[in-house]
């Protein structure tokens, strides 16, 4: 997600630095009251890990590819947001001169992108409520996965944004966005996950250097597998019931890449096997185009994202359940 | 060659540029760091199709190259890590713009295949300008200058620190990945279940680290700040520097001078 000089002009470049330094200067200030001499060279130090650790692939069980954890998040965890933030800086700001990984002029932007979400959106917004009630293994996976994944989407949007303002690209808006946000929506789980496994290891081994953590309501503050699912069914059941009512009725991705090329994003198709795979698919398919058959009532719409989830859940049920057998047996 | 033996070989190659008894390495590095700031800014602010303007100010990173004797593959090796965005950015413009641009050759260049050229060319060479800053400039020399530009002291210490732990850690995560792969044969990275114990070991000791490091920079002295007394005023020679390549840049950035050495030959 490392920009380079030559998506920005030097309007927007300036804007996020400007936007940067105020972040920046705000940490500072809040470093220097914290008093602590000991935070510099545990911040450079810290820096220089996340930059190491970053060059470790992790397996990804299941796809063949890996990932790496998010630096930013694992540093706000560890050294709060003000230093976390400062560390990130300095993390960037070597990327960016010694290895060409974003340019000068867009360190603003990067820092902004992945420094300021990664610790402040993910420290203050989302580990610190989580940890503030008490800390447990569940709570610190949540709040990895969870972090990890609004500050990619939100550092996603910015590149997006950023680029757009810059008009260096001819690619529509929308178009641009259903490009970046759902791969990163994919990196961002990925990284949550390696956080998390890292953070659970320092928790069982030091908890004390964990970051937000009110130890003395740890016990209280656990949460049981019942309750994860509980809170992840009920955000399903949101998402899919509620929120579907406000999806967007403009072509995806790959119907607006159709349409430019082809002027249509519908497949024209004619013969025997297409017919027959239509009529099997017509006389299957129970909610038409996520609807009621013959009906425009909004109400099919949640029904279809309800019953989808469920169809999911129980696939993924069944699968774990023959998995979870076969390791047994 | 793994990816962090090649970070670590990046590293070492850099380090060794910028100490080397050049010229080039002895000027201030502030006047270096404002000429590679304006050089920057006068590259991204050409206009989206203007491709002559832009594969004019390459004049400046390839007569540098030329002086230093610095080797132009292994800057441009540094590309693939910002290429590939700046590709996906890039790449659609020929098919969304196809209105004509230029005639070139007795071929049409349409205006969304001059501002995908023009957008490539951007970023080769903002990355080549800024290979030859830290290819010829220290990193105290950066730190000096960044300190020069008011960045707090506390950021310019903590970026000296990472840098100067780095090629620590990664030789750490070199052997411990090493060492797995070794008992792990085949695979392509960590399995899963080894994800928090490999990394927050490895966490744990560098936290350690820290302490002892903080211990060692109190007995040496350390009161929160690095002495850049090496880099005292500009000199006349910095001086001639700043003024020549800015205004060589300047007039790069005003003047098309592909266009003029063309129309000049044509007639």
């Amino acid at each position: 997600m490392h920009m380079a000089d030559a998506l920005v002009v030097p309007a927007v470049a300036g804007t996020m630095y400007l936007a940067s330094s105020a972040a920046a200067g705000v940490s500072v200030h809040k470093v220097k009251l914290e008093n602590d001499p000991k935070k510099i060279p545990v911040m450079g130090v810290m820096g220089a890990f996340v930059f190491a650790a970053q060059m470790i692939n992790f397996t990804i069980p299941g796809t063949g590819s890996s990932g790496h954890l998010c630096g930013g998040l694992l540093l706000t965890a560890i050294l709060g947001p003000w230093a976390g933030f400062l560390a990130m800086i300095g993390v960037l700001l070597t990327q960016c001169l010694f290895f060409a990984d974003g340019g000068l002029l867009a360190l603003g932007c990067n820092i902004w992108n992945m420094a300021f979400y990664g610790c402040f959106v993910g420290g203050l917004l989302v580990w610190k409520p989580i940890m503030q009630t008490g800390a447990s293994k569940q709570k610190i996976l949540l709040a990895s996965v969870l972090g990890s994944i609004l500050t990619l989407q939100l550092g996603a949007f910015s590149v997006v944004l950023e680029t757009s303002l810059s008009g260096i690209t001819e690619l529509p808006f929308g178009a641009f966005v259903m490009a970046m946000q759902p791969i990163h929506l994919a990196i961002g789980l990925v990284e949550g996950l390696i956080t998390a496994a890292v953070l659970c290891f320092l928790y069982d081994a030091r908890p004390e250097l964990l970051w937000g953590l009110d130890r003395s309501r740890a016990a209280e503050g656990r949460l049981t597998a019942g309750k994860t699912l509980g809170i992840l069914a009920a955000l399903t059941a949101l998402t899919a019931g509620v929120l579907s009512l406000f999806a967007s009725g403009l072509p995806d991705g790959l119907e607006w890449a159709m349409e430019k090329t082809a002027g249509t994003s519908d497949l024209v198709s004619a013969g025997g096997a297409y017919d027959a795979a239509e009529k099997i698919q017509n006389s299957l398919s129970f909610l038409p185009d996520y609807a009621f058959r013959g009906s425009e009532s909004p109400a099919g719409t949640t029904v279809s994202g309800l019953v989808g989830a469920l169809i999911v859940g129980g696939l993924c049920l069944v699968t774990a359940l023959v998995l979870k057998s076969r390791k047994k047996s | 060659m793994s990816r962090i033996s090649g970070a670590i070989h990046e590293m070492q190659t850099i380090e060794e540029s910028a100490s080397r008894d050049q010229w080039v390495n002895r000027l201030h590095p502030l006047v270096k760091f404002l000429v590679t700031l304006f050089y920057l800014v006068c590259v991204v602010s050409c206009g989206r199709y203007d491709l002559p303007r832009v594969l004019g100010l390459a004049l400046y990173p390839f007569v540098l190259f030329e002086l230093t004797d610095l080797p132009l593959g292994q800057a441009l090796c540094r590309l693939r890590l910002v290429l590939p965005l700046v590709c996906i950015v890039g790449i659609f413009n020929p098919l969304l713009d196809r209105r004509p641009g230029a005639e070139l050759l007795g071929f049409t260049l349409t205006l969304g295949l001059l501002s995908m050229l023009t957008l490539m060319a951007k970023g080769i060479l903002t990355v080549l300008a800024s290979y030859l800053l830290v290819a010829t400039t220290p990193v105290e020399g950066l730190c000096a200058a960044m300190r020069m530009v008011h960045i707090p002291r506390m950021i310019v210490v903590e970026f000296l620190l990472i840098w100067r732990y780095l090629s620590l850690f990664m030789n750490e995560v070199q052997k411990t990945t090493e060492a797995y792969r070794l008992r792990a044969p085949g695979q392509k990275g960590i399995a899963m279940k080894y994800w928090g114990s490999l990394m927050g070991s490895m966490l744990l000791r560098s936290i350690d680290r820290a302490g002892e490091v903080y211990e060692a920079m109190c007995l040496r002295g350390f009161t929160g700040d690095f002495p850049s007394g090496r880099f005292p005023g500009a000199g006349r020679r910095d001086l001639v520097y700043l003024a020549g390549f800015g205004a060589g840049i300047l007039f790069l950035r005003l003047f098309p001078v592909l266009v003029l050495i063309g129309s000049i030959v044509a007639r």
